[in-house]
């Protein structure tokens, strides 16, 4: 009895969960122009789609910002994961630890509003530079978090036997501890990745007017209600997210990190 | 010393988008005009009718949006701890979270607008359109639904992580099912709680996309109230006034919901 109502509680919840995501995907096919009915099949949306010259050139700059936003917060964090690692007294490493949680914690419109004023007294102009600037600033956080715990774990007596053997300083690093925290500097990289294509808030705030992503696309798009192009781009965005989450749980079979952070939000 | 050069750029990090963007915006909250006070932003604030229901507003909302996801999380997160399949359930609970959030406001736009799948099947039935769409009740549903799962992830872990022996010991003494979960588990998963509560409070608080598109203009958080004065009216001082109540606010649900260490079982079997 009691498992029967736990099974029918799960299943439903599942489905609810899934439900508006598969409505959606579903609509990307449908003849009609809004989401009320299914009318017939069709690929017109999709078509659509990949003439939109605008909206493609939208993609890829979203994909260049998240790629290099990724890639510099995955080189600093390590930097910062290795800072943190190397002090010495637990207050210090607390006080870092603190600092390096603000961005995680504070609200996207408290991020967006604080960059927004920063790149203003600095006199920076909006656009590719500021957005590019303002994701690598929000994700440097989790590349630390996610380093730091397989730097923990590390065995020190490898670097002293690197050393002992002869290694310089450069080639200890090179040659051990990088090889050693592979796994968790890609996933540092890949969090940093998917951070960077989800964001809406801080973007929506530092981009000014001629450069757009796409999450910033999509909500002004959806703002004027509902037109199908958008959900046959939700659907290629879904089979993305779904490769994205596979190369993922590869990445983290060992750790199971997914399982106890889910997406993003460690509070 | 190279090693110390790589370390640089995340000092300057730190410095430059965590420390300083946290003075600007609480400068540019102040007032440095002869004759004002220099918290007049403040005084403002807390003596308008307008900010301070708004203010209220918020928190009711997000109130309702984190009660309504954690009375419908902890049994899902209990069923999922107990099953035989949790690793698999939990990995589909959080899948949802990996897809964009606006993608999945925006399914909901289509579900809920005049000419959407609710209202063709309410048409089927012989009840005329209803407007659904940018109510409260459609904002409510919609924050609630994307936050579930970000709290049913942390009570999963604590129920995960609570010592079987203690449920044991509890039946062993007499005690029911249902006095087995008041004052055992439910005490001893606490810290999930607290933790879903605040992983979803904090979003709700400050939301403005899902605000704007579910709720229309007619659901007005701290968020929405901080995007428009930055970016609509463009009264930044005021706004910043705002983001840093936030971020009091926030730093007090922090606070307030952070984890006890004390094992209260001690505590309780006293009674």
């Amino acid at each position: 009895m009691n498992k029967l109502f736990s099974r029918i509680y799960l299943t439903i919840l599942i489905i609810l969960l899934y439900l508006p995501i598969f409505y959606l995907i579903l609509f990307a096919f449908n003849k009609g122009n809004n989401m009320g009915v299914f009318q017939g099949f069709t690929l017109s949306h999709f078509q659509e789609l990949f003439a939109d010259k605008r909206l493609i050139s939208i993609v890829i700059n979203t994909f260049l910002i998240a790629i290099l936003s990724s890639l510099f917060a995955t080189i600093i964090g390590l930097g910062g994961a290795l800072l943190i690692d190397s002090l010495k007294s637990k207050k210090a490493v607390n006080t870092y630890l603190s600092l390096n949680n603000i961005l995680m914690v504070s609200p996207d419109v408290i991020i967006g509003s604080s960059f927004l004023i920063l790149f203003t007294v600095l006199g920076f102009s909006l656009g590719f530079m500021s957005v590019l600037l303002s994701h690598i600033a929000f994700s440097i956080p989790i590349v630390v978090l996610m380093i730091i715990p397989r730097l923990k774990e590390m065995n020190r007596t490898m670097i002293d036997a690197a050393q002992d053997l002869g290694a310089t300083n450069f080639q200890v690093f090179s040659k051990v501890t990088l090889p050693y925290l592979m796994p968790s500097i890609l996933s540092g990289f890949f969090m940093a990745f998917t951070y960077s294509l989800d964001d809406f808030a801080v973007t929506f705030f530092v981009t000014g007017n001629g450069f757009e992503t796409l999450s910033v696309e999509v909500y002004s798009r959806a703002r004027q209600g509902v037109s199908l192009e958008i959900n046959a781009l939700s659907a290629l965005i879904f089979i993305f997210s779904l490769i994205m989450i596979v190369i993922y749980y590869l990445l983290s079979v060992r750790s199971k990190k997914m399982i106890k952070n889910g997406k993003g939000r460690v509070v | 010393m190279r090693k110390r050069l790589f370390y640089v750029p995340y000092f300057l990090w730190i410095v430059l988008f965590v420390v300083i963007p946290l003075i600007l915006i609480f400068m540019q909250s102040l007032t440095f005009d002869n004759g004002k006070s220099i918290f007049s932003n403040y005084q403002a604030f807390f003596s308008s009718g307008v900010y301070l229901k708004m203010t209220f507003n918020s928190f009711l909302f997000a109130f309702l949006i984190t009660f309504f996801s954690l009375i419908i999380s902890y049994p899902a997160a209990y069923f999922i701890a107990n099953s035989k399949y949790d690793t698999f359930l939990i990995l589909l609970i959080i899948l949802p979270t990996w897809i964009n959030l606006l993608l999945k406001a925006y399914a909901f736009i289509g579900i809920f607008s005049h000419d959407g799948s609710i209202n063709y099947f309410l048409g089927l039935l012989g009840i005329a359109p209803q407007q659904l769409l940018f109510t409260n009740f459609s904002f409510i549903f919609v924050a609630t639904y994307i936050e579930i799962p970000f709290m049913i992830l942390p009570i999963y872990n604590s129920i995960k992580a609570l010592d079987k022996t203690y449920i044991q010991a509890s039946e062993d003494l007499g005690a029911n099912k249902i006095q087995t979960f008041t004052k055992v588990v439910f005490p001893l998963t606490m810290n999930g709680v607290k933790t879903g509560i605040q992983t979803v409070f904090i979003p709700a608080l400050s939301l403005f996309m899902l605000t704007r598109l579910i709720g229309g203009n007619r659901v007005i958080t701290l968020g929405t109230a901080i995007e428009e004065h930055f970016l609509t009216t463009m009264n930044w001082s005021m706004g910043s006034t705002v983001g840093v109540i936030l971020v009091f606010i926030m730093i007090a649900i922090i606070l307030f919901t952070s984890k006890t260490k004390k094992n209260k079982v001690g505590v309780k079997n006293h009674e």
